[in-house]
């Protein structure tokens, strides 16, 4: 039953990425090839944010920040170093900057990490700010990097699928099992022996991880980045959004949410630009009352349904 | 010279912030319902006394009085309405915690779009007793002066509501213990729903008066969020004398640093000092008199 909701899911966000794939391939115009970059984008930010917030139910709402921490990385180190070199630090700090916050929340309940994480992004955007005014006496940089649209869509792309393996290796590891337990009962986790705050932590830096490279990559495809963009707060809200509308704990779950929504945002932005936040609100309120469990959930229902009818 | 300056400026400040997040914690800590939209409600209300101000000439001290009713009802309403089918499905478990947090959030960019559709991204202001008055050699605008004094009135009038009236009996019993309030007599939502009603009075208020002496735009909510959560956990969920304390501190730190260090590093230094409690004191300053 379960295996089945999977292959629904699955075959969903499959398909839709397939279109998506298929779109650059067609040469058909900058459009598609730029919704496809957009759709990967929340692809893989959402299936990140999902990896730790779907087992450990910490609601995160740092998308932003390690997006931003990416993105600024690269805006400032730009030409100066090889693309490979520029990503390395961009995952360092990233990287470094996760450790730092999940060793001193993730040991407390979850309301102080919703907290800190609440205030991460404007945190970070207040000390670049700083940074920039003090020591570089310059807020907001140009862009000057050779990495076509293309490039950034067959990256991402690259970013999706390798998250995705980890995902599953994961889930079948010992580490997966323990996840598991931790989802359930946390106190029975500690029980077992499974060092929670350890397991927590490594997920936290990992889907960090992710969500920095994704800022970084997609860094080229602005050409003036300020602290303002880069530490958008709407990034990790429409993240999160898609991330419980398709469902947390399965593979294809968070893809399954970001497919539709990203489409219906674009719909939504180019149609009512005025009121487009007042709509996300709107959209993420129903979702919250009507999908608790996301797509996956609710498939997963009507199939039990139907088999008890 | 310069330390009046600090100590004055920590104190209206910190009355402030006080005041603040004196609306979040009698929300959280009798509803158990971090609210995050509570920062937008506040600039809301903040929009509110601009409009009042400058298209039809109202004191901000009448709006003051009037956003005490209309903040009550509000946000009552939200409980009622909104929240009250999340209690419902949760039976008001541990799950509720994680779902009104999601659709406060929701709510918080609900309302960050309605002040953008309205107003834009621009900071606003007005001019309000818009001058200097002398305290021990130090100048602060009046403004400030007005909007401490009914910080610290509205702190006492609170205090004295819930530990003296009948009604704020009940809504600490809860607070106390949610599972055994009712065993008194007491309606656990109802209770819920006036706390949060309470919490809206106070932070249709504090929106008045920040409204009076800073220059505020839409997307200042999150930070005033996020300042009102920093205290509320610094004092203990729930704890109004935790709440002074805390606001108090968090204002003079923030002064001190303001004027001492950078003041482009305010949110550092409010986030630094939230982690030294929470490595030190994880149950917050007077966490020990909770519960």
């Amino acid at each position: 039953m379960s295996r089945l909701t999977v292959v629904l899911a699955g075959l969903g966000a499959c398909s839709a990425l397939a279109i998506a794939t298929a779109a650059p391939l067609l040469q058909g115009g900058d459009y598609w090839l730029s919704l496809g970059v957009t759709l990967l984008q929340y692809g893989v930010l959402a299936t990140a944010w999902a990896m730790f917030s779907g087992p450990t139910r910490y609601v995160s709402l740092a998308t932003a920040a390690f997006f931003g921490i990416g993105a600024y990385t690269v805006a400032v180190l730009g030409e100066s170093m090889p693309w490979a070199g520029v990503l390395l630090v961009a995952l360092g700090i990233g990287v470094a900057i996760a450790l730092l916050v999940g060793l001193s929340t993730l040991r407390l309940s979850g309301v102080y990490f919703v907290i800190f994480s609440f205030g991460l992004a404007e945190l970070v955007k207040q000390i670049v700010t700083w940074y920039e005014v003090n020591v570089t006496r310059d807020v907001g940089r140009h862009v000057f990097i050779d990495i076509s649209q293309r490039q950034i869509y067959w990256q991402l792309l690259a970013l999706l699928v390798s998250v995705l393996g980890v995902w599953v290796l994961m889930r079948r590891s010992r580490l997966g099992l323990a996840l598991r337990v931790i989802g359930d009962d946390e106190v029975v986790a500690t029980h077992v022996g499974i060092d929670t705050s350890r397991i927590k932590l490594m997920l936290f830096v990992l889907s960090a991880a992710v969500m920095t490279l994704t800022g970084a990559v997609l860094a080229p495809r602005w050409t003036y980045i300020d602290p303002e963009i880069a530490f958008n707060p709407q990034i990790s809200f429409q993240v999160l959004i898609m991330a419980l509308l398709g469902g947390t704990t399965r593979l294809f779950g968070p893809l399954a949410g970001a497919v539709p929504l990203v489409l219906l945002f674009e719909v939504l932005s180019v149609n009512f630009p005025n009121y487009f936040l007042i709509l996300l609100g709107v959209t993420f309120m129903a979702i919250i009352y009507f999908v608790p469990n996301g797509i996956a959930g609710l498939l997963q229902r009507v199939m039990r349904h139907r088999r008890s009818v | 010279m310069v330390l009046t300056d600090v100590l004055v400026g920590g104190l209206t400040l910190g009355g402030l912030y006080a005041l603040t997040a004196l609306g979040l914690t009698v929300q959280y800590g009798v509803a158990r319902i971090l609210n995050l939209a509570y920062g937008q409600f506040l600039i809301a209300a903040a929009f509110g006394a601009f409009v009042l101000a400058t298209r039809f000439g109202l004191s901000p001290i009448i709006t003051l009085f009037l956003a005490l009713p209309v903040g009550f009802a509000l946000q009552w309403t939200v409980y009622q309405l909104l929240l009250m089918p999340l209690v419902r499905r949760t039976g008001a478990g541990p799950a509720l915690e994680t779902d009104s947090i999601l659709l406060t959030f929701g709510l918080s960019f609900l309302v960050l779009g309605i002040c953008v559709a309205a107003f834009g991204g621009d900071l606003y202001s007005y001019s309000y007793l818009a001058y200097p008055v002398d305290i021990l050699g130090s100048k602060v605008s009046a403004n400030r002066l007005v909007a401490m004094v009914f910080a610290f009135a509205m702190t006492a009038v609170l205090y004295l509501l819930l530990t003296r009236t009948r009604l704020g009996t009940a809504v600490r019993a809860v607070a106390v213990s949610p599972r055994f309030a009712p065993l008194v007599g007491v309606d656990v939502r109802a209770a819920s729903a006036i706390a949060f009603g309470i919490g809206g009075a106070l932070l249709a208020a504090s929106g008045v008066l920040i409204s009076m002496f800073l220059p505020f735009s839409a997307s200042l909510g999150v930070v005033f969020a996020m300042k009102a959560l920093i205290v509320v956990i610094m004092g203990g969920a729930g704890n109004l004398m935790g709440c002074l304390v805390a606001g108090l501190l968090l204002g003079f730190v923030e002064t001190l640093v303001a004027s001492y260090v950078d003041p482009g590093l305010t949110v550092a230094a409010n986030f630094t000092l939230f982690l030294l409690v929470l490595l030190l004191r994880p149950t917050g300053l007077f966490g020990k008199t909770v519960r």
